[in-house]
């Protein structure tokens, strides 16, 4: 008889989800599914809004990321006026968005992943939290608590609040930087590159315990995408999309953000609520690619600073020029990190930054944007459409874990074959499957916003099809 | 001119004839809320939340638009009255749409202040969720409906000190609207001179400035009309 076993909900990744196994009458592993149960409607609400409210709208889709949102509207909406914002304040509206990828990836690695590369994926779950680790490994959880700490206080410092800051705005962001401020986010430099930099050593010296997993955790050849710049570096603000294959052959010329939908389609599955991209050329469901930090690094040449390319070239070295194992997320993160503090320090230097010149003002010069940027877990594709007027007609948002969704439905079906014997669910598998959603980091709430269907339902069926017993939400 | 004394919560005050309980009040340092209250721009007792009780008469009266006589004795603040505040602001909220989180006057709105005086934590009647019009057809300025609680100033302002009289009501009930012209879109109104004084006196978000930074509650503190001090002092208020 096929058997169904259900993990829910994955506890420490954000948002709710549900993972439905599938056994067949032999006990072997069939079918694997994430579900993704939590619905927020962003797309319904903000229609017939003024265009300018867009950016604070979409900060309240997520508290993890809020300014990767504000940063990917404010960019449609300067699609929208038809302008660009001054060089200020493109450059301010940079720092804050890399001040949210440290913290946000800070708050992935440290508080969320590091209790299970310490203790082990079996280790005793009281253990397995950022408690543990301050208990066993004191200076890695202050190190992780002090960046994320950190990635915060320039949120909050340059756009007035921590959750969901105010400062960026179409056209730029509202408020001048002071020399004051950026002072004291200069001073903390140090110490948060001292930190990443342990973290990595560390790390780097742990590596080859993580062995098994790094093979069976999300291990399978697929594309990446993620923004580059002029030079094919990482850029988390701009620039171009780019897209490679497994072997790190480019599949297109780089691609104007702008025409993101002529290569991105997007398929919908009754069992969830998260859109799963696709790149279009290959079609669905051939077209998988990934995105967020471990993309970032395959997809672009360097970095672009020069601590983080010394790690980068080692990361390489180590794990290839494309890697593809889904756990060398945790890697690429911390190397994500380490550029971001070297971008914001580099930012800040810039003569310019403390400028009066902050924001370009317009009115409604078009009825379409889209606006494109890196948030921590990958790229980010906001789309609206407005009226003369600037009322909101529509949107369409795509999200890092909409871009991941084939993905990590892979790597959990690839961990359950691993992992699942028999019809017993052991501790460990269940520990494995978590943690190989959680190297996508997925940030679920934001991402859940197209399907308008009721909520999710599962059902455990015969190999004759029978309803053999049924769960709802 | 005869000055009258009165009582306001048992204090002993004085005014001048033709004042009203809430401008001796307010000289007297003693807060009686109001949102359609505004210095400068005749009353109209609109919003009720200025009622206070007279002399131990059943009915409640508007501060702002009842005359001082003399021996008034006012009660001005007790659980009743605040309790019947309450329920007046909540049923404000009720009958448009208020999302103060991505609101322009967040942090700087009566509207909001006043419920946190009051303690209004939660709301008990039922939402109505209407949907209601943003209009964007102005140059400069939006109005969204979502978030007009009728109070009538921007109609005052722009009839008594601007002189253009571009505002006025239509429809009744739950479908009352503030209109431009005689019902035409803002950008379209003739009688619009773009002062922009009613977005300025305006207690919400309803009324504000386009294309300024609509990041929650950005909108500044909006400073006090001088030319309506000027006035009031005209009239001698
Ligand atoms: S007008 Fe005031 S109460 Fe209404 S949403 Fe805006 S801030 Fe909130
Ligand atoms: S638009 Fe503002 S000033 Fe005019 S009636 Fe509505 S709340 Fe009052
Ligand atoms: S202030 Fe008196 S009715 Fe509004």
């Amino acid at each position: 008889m096929s058997q169904t076993i259900v993990i829910d909900p994955v506890t420490r990744i954000e948002g709710h989800s549900k993972i439905t196994i599938q056994l067949d009458d032999r006990g072997e592993v069939v079918d694997a599914q994430f579900h993704v149960t939590q619905f927020r409607g962003f797309e319904r609400i903000t229609q017939g809004r003024p265009v300018h409210e867009m950016p604070a709208l979409m900060a309240r889709i997520c508290g993890i990321c809020p300014v990767s949102h504000l940063i990917a509207s404010a960019k449609a909406v300067d699609d929208i006026m038809a302008v660009e914002p001054t060089p200020t304040g493109a450059d301010l509206r940079r720092v804050i968005n890399l001040g949210q990828i440290v913290q946000s990836n800070a708050l992935s690695f440290f508080h969320l992943s590091s209790p299970d590369l310490l203790f082990g994926f079996d280790g005793d779950p009281a253990q397995r939290n950022i408690l543990g680790v301050a208990a066993a490994n004191p200076q890695l959880a202050r190190d992780g608590i002090g960046l994320r700490k950190w990635g915060q206080q320039i949120i909050e410092w340059m756009g007035g609040k921590r959750i969901h800051p105010e400062g960026i705005v179409p056209g730029g962001v509202a408020f001048r930087l002071t020399e004051e401020v950026r002072d004291r986010i200069l001073a903390g430099v140090p110490d948060a590159l001292a930190a990443t930099e342990r973290a990595i050593a560390w790390y780097k010296s742990d590596m080859l315990r993580w062995e098994e997993e790094a093979t069976t955790l999300g291990n399978f050849r697929s594309a990446f995408m993620a923004l580059v710049d002029r030079q094919g570096n990482v850029d988390h603000y701009g620039g171009w999309i780019k897209v490679i294959d497994a072997d790190g052959h480019a599949l297109a010329e780089p691609i104007d953000p702008k025409h993101f939908n002529d290569y991105i389609g997007e398929a919908v599955e009754p069992w969830s609520y998260l859109k799963s991209t696709f790149w279009k050329p290959m079609g669905y469901p051939d077209g998988i690619y990934r995105v967020g930090p471990l993309a970032r690094l395959n997809v672009a040449e360097k970095t672009g600073t020069p601590r983080a390319d010394e790690e980068l070239e080692k990361f390489r070295w180590r794990v290839g020029r494309v890697a593809s194992s889904s756990f060398h997320y945790h890697y690429a993160r911390l190397i994500d990190t380490l550029h971001a503090i070297e971008k914001i320090e580099l930012l800040l230097r810039g003569p310019e930054i403390t400028g009066p010149h902050t924001r370009s003002t317009a009115g409604i010069n078009r009825n379409e944007g889209i606006g494109v940027s890196e948030a921590p877990r990958g790229t980010l594709m906001h789309h609206y459409k407005v009226d003369d007027d600037g009322l909101v007609e529509w949107v369409n948002l795509v999200i890092a874990t909409g871009h991941n969704n084939m993905a990590m439905n892979r790597a959990v079906l690839q961990v359950a074959r691993h992992y699942v014997k028999g019809d017993r669910l052991e501790e460990s598998m269940l520990n494995r499957v978590e943690s190989v959603i959680r190297c996508y980091d997925p940030c679920l709430s934001c991402s859940t916003h197209a399907l308008g269907q009721m909520a999710i339902k599962i059902d455990l069926l015969a190999p004759d099809g029978r309803v053999l017993s049924q769960l709802a939400r | 001119m005869t000055v009258y004394t009165l009582k306001i919560d048992g204090r002993d005050v004085a005014g001048s004839e033709g004042q009203s309980i809430m401008d001796v009040a307010e000289e007297n340092g003693i807060d009686i809320p109001g949102l359609c209250h505004l210095p400068g721009i005749h009353d109209r007792g609109a919003c009720r939340l200025c009622v206070v009780k007279i002399g131990g008469s059943p009915r409640l009266a508007a501060a702002c638009v009842t005359k001082i006589a003399e021996g008034m004795d006012v009660v001005a603040h007790d659980e009743e009255l605040e309790e019947y505040r309450r329920a007046a602001t909540e049923m404000m909220f009720l009958e448009r749409n208020h999302v103060c989180a991505v609101c322009v006057a967040n942090n700087h709105c009566e509207l909001q202040d006043l419920s946190a005086d009051l303690g209004l934590t939660h709301f008990e009647l039922p939402r109505i969720s209407p949907t209601v019009d943003v209009d964007l057809s102005h140059k400069l300025f939006g109005l969204d409906h979502n978030r007009c609680i009728l109070c009538l100033r921007c109609v005052r302002v722009c009839d008594e000190i601007e002189g253009a009289h571009v505002w006025d009501v239509m429809q009744r009930g739950l479908e009352t609207r503030i209109q431009a012209d005689m019902g035409v879109d803002w950008g379209d109104s003739v009688t619009c001179t773009s002062c922009g004084k009613c977005v300025q006196v305006c207690p919400t978000g309803a009324l504000f400035e386009k294309g300024r930074p609509v990041a929650a509650g950005t909108r500044d503190e909006r400073p006090f009309l001088p030319w309506l001090r000027v006035h009031q002092e005209e009239r001698g208020l």
